[in-house]
């Protein structure tokens, strides 16, 4: 290898070490891809449980007992929480494989101090966003369900990008976008969750797969 | 002529050192086990570069505990800094002069 070639391997093995040693960039785009596809089969499967023609409650007599009370217990006898609860699941765990695949391929250790500070820092917005939702949820504001839900996992993905992938923020922006318009549509908060959490990821997904994973086979 | 590589610094050429001077220049510091996850190496190998460096006063090393247990912790010394920085800027100039 000339002296030339050489500096120019080294300097990109810095780019890499600095890269690699400040952020978990293990991320597969195939996990974006999953996690969509769990989301659309969510929303499909959820569909008629929003829109009325299924009854909400799982148990109706303790359900509306509860909703009436104003308790957040209420959510335990709702189709539509397990629903979301398994999907989210579904998710997440589907996710996770193909990340854990990739990192494999590529020999890179999955847990570690950046997965570690990912996480805390994705957790965040996540779980006051959470909070936020039993609140709306309790109080009956089921049209600002959607948005807010999006607005909170956008401003995650925006934060999540510092510590991981740069691209997830347009991930992120793209979660906030549909949020602000949802606001303006707010019975449709349905359809803008389902392409927000399913069809954005999916392109999201395949985008960086195409970019990033295809030589690996990752 | 212009020696094209008498800028380079030997202690710099290594994958091992290169690679610990790219994680303790965009950390603030950066743990003994830290270091050997990313460069995946054992520890016997580690603890020698890490010596050479700190014998240099590229790095410095910090001893500390996290409860009972040792928490060793390497830092960028200002003189390291602007060492590696030369050693950068060489490797640029090295890739730009033969074109």
């Amino acid at each position: 290898m000339s002296e030339q070639q050489q500096s120019l391997a080294d300097l990109q093995h810095i780019k890499k070490m600095m890269e690699r040693s400040s952020r978990f960039i293990s991320l597969s785009g195939l996990s974006g891809v999953a996690a969509g596809t769990c989301a659309l089969v969510g929303a499909a499967i959820a569909y008629p449980y929003v829109y009325g023609r299924k009854d909400i409650f799982i148990n109706a007599d303790t359900g509306y007992q509860l909703a009436m009370a104003g308790s957040y217990r209420v959510i335990m006898y709702s189709w539509l929480f397990w629903i979301a609860a398994f999907t989210f699941s579904a998710a997440v765990i589907s996710a996770f494989i193909f990340t854990y695949i990739k990192s494999k391929k590529e020999n890179i250790p999955l847990w570690g101090t950046t997965a570690k500070r990912l996480l805390i820092n994705v957790a965040i917005p996540l779980i006051v966003g959470g909070l936020f939702l039993v609140k709306l949820i309790q109080s009956n504001d089921i049209g600002l369900i959607a948005p807010a839900s999006l607005i909170f996992y956008g401003l995650a993905l925006v934060n999540a990008s510092k510590y991981s992938l740069n691209e997830l923020r347009y991930l992120g922006y793209g979660q906030l976008i549909l949020a602000i318009i949802n606001l303006k549509f707010v019975g449709y908060g349905f359809y803008f969750w389902a392409i927000g959490f399913g069809v954005l990821h999916i392109v999201y997904g395949t985008i960086m797969w195409l970019k990033y994973d295809r030589h690996n086979n990752g | 002529m212009i020696n094209p590589i008498e800028n380079l610094n030997k202690l710099f050429d290594s994958r091992i050192r290169l690679g610990i001077m790219s994680a303790l220049m965009v950390n603030a510091d950066v743990s003994f086990n830290g270091l050997k996850e990313l460069l995946d190496i054992t520890d016997g190998n580690l603890a020698s570069h890490l010596k050479t460096l700190e014998e240099n006063t590229i790095i410095k090393v910090q001893k500390g505990f996290i409860g009972r247990k040792t928490n060793t912790t390497y830092l960028v010394t200002k003189a390291g800094e602007k060492a590696f920085k030369a050693h950068l800027e060489a490797l640029e100039k090295m890739i730009r002069s033969t074109k």
